[in-house]
């Protein structure tokens, strides 16, 4: 097929590759914007989420918020934050707009699992450690963050495909990433350049799922790791706040 | 410094009346759009979500292609479906948009029917259903809260979505996130995002208004036999 040929082409021309505008470097900039954005949601969600967990105070309201968040489409948010001045006169590029709209989609599923990870754990668990003379301190960070584990990594996973899939978005306000491709593509009718910026974008976002989800299972501690169990009871309690993409 | 520079204030009213007709058909359009893909989405869900319950083989499969749709960023979904759909067409957005539903449809359906409880499943077969009253009558009805449950995710989900199909000249509110980028201006773009989060939460709301309906042993209280 015709199309095809063009997409294999587009692939072998090795020009295509390199520089700034080559594939390699537009996959890096993707990856070093997700990267920063995931990082920031991480250290906000999983302290916030496991602060409200261990206390339980506030936190119906917090999560509530959270929910209500993820309804906006992130795409409105970039391009509002994009086009205001006091953000025009901060940055070039789009790199500070797009950070900003994806840790605010970054973080509510992080805070909620990291939540809900905390605050479901076995009450008789919290009970032995602090009659074994930990502090509160002790019990968050060796018993309950490690038990929460699964679910937080689970949250972890799902913001992070969801902000590499808004990270193409970001070509549109003037990063230059993978979604470049896909947008001068459009702009220009090219076709191959569009399908072939989407197919790497595709394979970029699958392969963060993948070494994310082999991330989970390594972090899990050894006594929650038992065959299998363990994840089909984290997916359970996870049915109740399914991922929801918005981009 | 203030906020009022090039891009205006957040929400200019006078716009947002003169404009009133194009907004509200805009929203039509996007109502239309979500409509269409959620009432496709479960229309395939239901039959698969079924046969991947009644056998296991099939589920691994199912459950896995569908996930891997849903890894796929919705830009260059439709950007990989427009060669075979066409570039900017309405096929291609609904396409994308019918994809992400499957998975939200397709788990929750395999949830709700698994976890059916034996007692009901004995008590059909004793009381001489066939297999298939017995899952049009029994089985279905009480995987309804989870299908459902699933309905919701998948209908908000899709009213964010539908944004991004702007960029194939699709969009409806999305629209108005384009042009408001476009002329450096604020109020289309709050204008989408608030109609957008609005509708969403109408749809969910309606949908729980359903849920009541039709789950009438969950109004009562009572609750269904477990």
């Amino acid at each position: 097929m015709n199309f095809l040929s063009h997409v294999v082409a587009f692939f072998t021309t090795g020009s295509n590759w390199t520089g700034s505008s080559g594939i390699v470097a537009l996959s890096l900039e993707q990856v070093k914007l997700s990267v920063v954005a995931v990082l920031a949601a991480v250290i906000a969600g999983v302290g916030a989420g496991s602060l409200l967990g261990h206390s339980g105070r506030g936190s119906f309201a917090v999560v509530n918020a959270a929910n209500a968040a993820r309804a906006v489409p992130s795409f409105a948010l970039l391009t509002l934050i994009a086009i205001q001045p006091a953000i025009v006169r901060l940055q070039e590029g789009g790199f500070l707009t797009a950070v900003i709209t994806m840790f605010a989609l970054a973080v509510p599923p992080i805070l909620t699992n990291a939540y809900v990870g905390v605050r479901d754990i076995d009450p008789a668990v919290r009970s032995a450690a602090l009659a074994m003379g930990m502090t509160p301190g002790q019990l968050l960070r060796q018993v309950e963050l490690p038990l929460a584990l699964p679910l937080v990594m689970a949250g972890i996973r799902t913001a992070a495909v969801e902000v590499v899939a808004t990270a193409t978005l970001a070509a549109y306000v003037g990063v230059s990433d993978l979604g470049t491709y896909i947008f001068t593509g459009l702009a220009t009718r090219n076709n191959v350049e569009t399908f072939s910026g989407a197919l790497v974008v595709a394979v970029l976002a699958l392969a963060v799922d993948l070494v994310l989800a082999a991330a989970a299972r390594g972090l899990t501690p050894v006594g929650l790791r038992s065959p299998s169990r363990s994840w089909r009871r984290a997916t359970v309690s996870l049915a109740t706040m399914q991922p929801r993409r918005t981009t | 410094m203030s906020l009022v520079a090039s891009a205006g204030p957040l929400l200019q009213w006078s716009w947002v009346s003169s404009q009133s007709g194009t907004i509200l058909s805009l929203l039509v359009q996007h109502i239309e759009l979500t409509a269409i893909a959620v009432s496709i989405g479960l229309a395939i869900s239901l039959p698969l979500g079924v046969a991947a319950w009644r056998l296991p083989a099939l589920r691994t499969p199912l459950v896995g292609f569908t996930g891997l749709l849903y890894v796929i960023p919705s830009v260059a979904l439709m950007a990989l479906l427009a060669p075979l759909t066409g570039f900017f067409s309405v096929t291609t957005a609904e396409v994308a948009l019918v994809s992400y539903t499957l998975l939200i449809l397709l788990r929750n359906t395999v949830a709700g029917l698994s976890s059916v409880p034996a007692d009901a499943h004995e008590a059909a077969r004793g009381m001489g259903y066939t297999e298939l009253e017995e899952l049009f009558k029994v089985q279905l009805p009480l995987a309804l809260p989870s299908v459902l449950a699933g309905l919701r995710v998948a209908t908000v989900t899709t009213i964010g979505l539908v944004n991004v199909t702007a960029f194939i000249g699709q969009g409806g509110l999305g629209q108005l996130i384009i042009q408001g980028f476009g002329e450096d201006f604020n109020t289309p773009i709050v204008v989408g995002l608030v109609l957008s989060v609005l509708l969403a939460g109408v749809a969910d709301a309606a949908l729980v208004g359903v849920e009541h309906l039709v789950l009438p042993w969950r109004r009562a209280g009572v609750g269904p036999p477990r």
